[in-house]
């Protein structure tokens, strides 16, 4: 009886890893899901560093044979056939830099997101401050009307906003890509919801001190509420980093005002063609700074988002 | 503790409550209360939950306007006068440190706000241009922690200290300002119980170097029983009785201070004013006549150590079952169920007697003489016609 009743549980001291169907299958459908959402970027990267051909032919895997090939363009301009040939990776990624101003929709890109991140913030520590934590008339239906706002898609109000924007001259500016996106009735939901959290003992202790109001909202409410503005940081700046909508409508000319997403338009529907490689790699460098800083930020961010309860 | 260089603030720091009341609505908090607070006193106010104490501690701050009347401090009136205006200092339950700076920082920040100019306070800049405060302001806090014992934890954040070095750096930001008065809203109900008795005498010490006012709010009697020079006992939205901690104790004006004021609570008995003033229950008999001679139902409190252990022959003595035994080493409380199977008391034995009695065994036990208080139907106390004399013996 020992003996027997030993065996089994020898077994399962040397392997934790028992077989289980349910796990199994969570998994199945896990690795699914996120074959579905990397294959995109796989197809993306692999294309941004092959040659036209393979890319045509879809051949030569993951990195492509690398072999050098003749760039039509090249030649078109009167050099030797000589000169003109070029490693696919290479071309790719300097094509993507000399045939657009890549640095500089970069460069259009950190500063929009930033402003509008920093202005958003501004606008929504007090306003969330006062939803949360004074006590006036109207507060429910000023919160009522924050949750309303929510629900409208910026598309239903976008022609509205454009005509605005042109009726003060202000299309083709940096300010058209700014100035609609400087209240944001989530970030104002999302801190009054952290604001909440805290004590009120706090801010009465701040008041005790001599605090004012507005220094309570920086001073206090502000370091207090780190993680949950890392959070906010994160959907905005995401959003405004990979918006192609918005400044599609408003930079209608000037190139200098392109963002990084409008940038892509430069390798597509030219007269001879689509260049996918080129352009893939132009998308590859937009991409790459959203997800280094979300590895960065990784895990402040999921904190954030579990302590503001909006998982 | 070592008294720092400071004297008491003389008769600057008493503070007047000028029928203040304070409502939510159609919700009453707080009725008409009026409250002298003298200079330098450690006053308590006590009450159950939900009976106004820390709102009416929150309007004398300045954190809550109240609905009526007027605060004074000093002679001056403040009740439009900012929070911080008012030089008051508090201590909050959840001590309310500021999570991100250190114990140091969360320490100069009132001074800071009170004494630097806006562009002192500004970052690289301000400390040279005003060099001298702010070595004022390092000073004052070291001499603020040295009090406290806390010099080590200075550099740390609150999150890295234990709830009774939160408390201390609470205090400490509290009293780096030395203001007109400390008010303080259950400072000690975050510790745990043996820290929150050893902090008790820590206050009270603390209380007696610094001659200044405590306003001192809590729902535990035993805390202002210890600590308070005078304590006021709040029940819904009203002072009580505001009296002197022996004096509440054991002449209570009304019979919810009675039930309120001392642990185990006291014994009320369901009686009647006989028509020359005697009051009885069942058999038991007060001698003393009370001033009223009205026949009414009255109740009489007893308090579980004016009563004592007796032979069941003895005349006058309750008798009933042993319930429950609550050993507390240097007593031994004995839960009686009485055999006219309405009244439950509790009787304080010492550890000699209390040890042989076993639980479900009966008991007799008589009320020591001149100690009963009697209150009327309306719950305020009736005065017993020689309670001049409380000396005099009564026989039953």
């Amino acid at each position: 009886m020992t003996d027997l009743s030993m065996a089994p549980s020898g077994l399962a001291g040397r392997s934790t890893f028992r077989f289980s169907t349910t796990e199994t299958l969570k998994h199945v459908v896990l690795i699914l899901g996120a074959i579905i959402v990397l294959m995109p970027f796989y197809v993306m990267v692999s294309y941004s560093l092959k040659s036209p051909a393979e890319i045509m032919q879809n051949t030569g895997g993951f990195f492509g044979l690398q072999e050098a090939f003749r760039d039509d363009y090249c030649i078109k301009l009167g050099n030797a056939v000589a000169d003109c040939m070029v490693t696919p990776a290479i071309y790719n990624y300097t094509t993507a830099f000399a045939k657009a101003p890549l640095l500089r929709y970069l460069l259009n890109g950190v500063v929009i997101t930033a402003s509008i991140f920093f202005i958003q913030v501004l606008v929504a520590l007090p306003c969330a401050y006062a939803l949360a934590k004074l006590r006036f008339w109207g507060r429910e239906a000023v919160f009522g009307l924050v949750l309303f706002c929510l629900l409208i898609p910026v598309h239903a109000i976008a022609l509205p906003l454009y005509i605005m924007l042109a009726k003060l001259g202000l299309t083709n500016s940096y300010a058209a890509l700014v100035v609609p996106w400087s209240i944001s009735v989530f970030g104002i939901f999302l801190m009054r919801q952290f604001f909440m959290t805290v004590p009120d003992d706090l801010i009465d202790a701040a008041r005790m001190d001599g605090m004012s109001e507005f220094s309570i909202i920086w001073n206090v409410m502000l370091p207090t509420a780190v993680p949950a503005l890392l959070a906010f940081a994160i959907f905005s700046v995401v959003a405004h980093w990979n918006d192609y909508f918005w400044p599609r409508i408003v930079i209608t000319g000037n190139r200098d005002l392109f963002t990084p997403p409008l940038g892509l338009r430069e390798f597509k529907g030219d007269a001879d063609g689509d260049n996918f490689g080129p352009m893939m790699a132009t998308a590859t460098i937009i991409v790459t700074p959203l997800i280094v800083a979300f590895l960065i930020a990784q895990r402040r961010f999921i904190e954030g988002i579990t302590l503001s309860g909006m998982k | 503790m070592v008294p720092p260089e400071r004297k008491g603030n003389g008769v600057m720091s008493a503070i007047k409550l000028r029928s203040i009341g304070k409502s939510y609505g159609t919700t009453s908090v707080l009725q008409r209360i009026d409250l002298d607070i003298r200079s330098g006193e450690f006053l308590t106010l006590v009450g159950p939950s939900g009976c106004g104490k820390s709102t009416l501690l929150r309007i004398l701050a300045g954190l809550e306007v109240p609905s009526s009347g007027e605060v004074e401090i000093g002679g001056m009136p403040v009740t439009d006068v900012r929070p911080a205006n008012r030089n008051l200092a508090m201590v909050f339950q959840s001590y309310a440190l500021y999570p991100h700076l250190t114990i140091a920082q969360n320490m100069m920040t009132p001074l800071r706000l009170r004494d630097l100019s806006t562009a002192e306070r500004l970052p690289f800049v301000g400390p040279m241009l005003g060099r001298v405060k702010y070595q004022q302001i390092q000073q004052q806090v070291q001499e603020t922690a040295k009090v406290l014992r806390i010099e080590a934890l200075l550099d740390r954040k609150p999150g890295q200290l234990s709830g009774g070095q939160r408390q201390r750096a609470a205090l400490g930001r509290a009293m780096v300002r030395k203001p007109v008065a400390f008010l303080m809203d259950e400072p000690l109900s975050n510790l745990d119980a043996a820290l929150r008795i050893h902090m008790r005498s820590e206050l009270a010490e603390l209380h007696r170097s610094l001659q200044a006012t405590f306003v001192y709010v809590t729902h535990d009697q035993a805390e202002a029983l210890t600590m308070s020079d005078r304590m006021a006992v709040m029940m819904d939205g009203n002072i009580l009785q505001l009296g002197a901690p022996d004096e509440v104790y054991n002449d209570p004006q009304d019979i919810r201070v009675a039930e309120f004021v001392g642990a185990p609570k006291i014994n009320l008995l369901a009686g009647n004013l006989d028509s020359d003033g005697h009051a009885r229950c069942g058999e038991v008999v007060l001698s003393r006549v009370t001033a009223s001679r009205a026949s009414e139902k009255v109740s009489i409190g007893l308090r579980p150590e004016h009563l004592a252990l007796c032979a069941a022959s003895e005349p006058g003595c309750l008798s009933g079952r042993v319930v429950h035994k609550e050993n507390l080493g240097a007593d031994i409380y004995l839960h009686v169920a009485i055999d006219d199977g309405l009244h439950r008391m509790v009787v304080r034995t010492t550890p000699q007697e209390g040890v042989s009695v076993s639980l479900g065994s009966d008991v007799s036990f008589h009320r020591l003489h001149g100690q009963a208080m009697v209150f009327g139907a309306d719950g305020k106390r009736i005065q017993l016609a020689d309670a001049m004399s409380s000396q005099v013996p009564e026989v039953a």
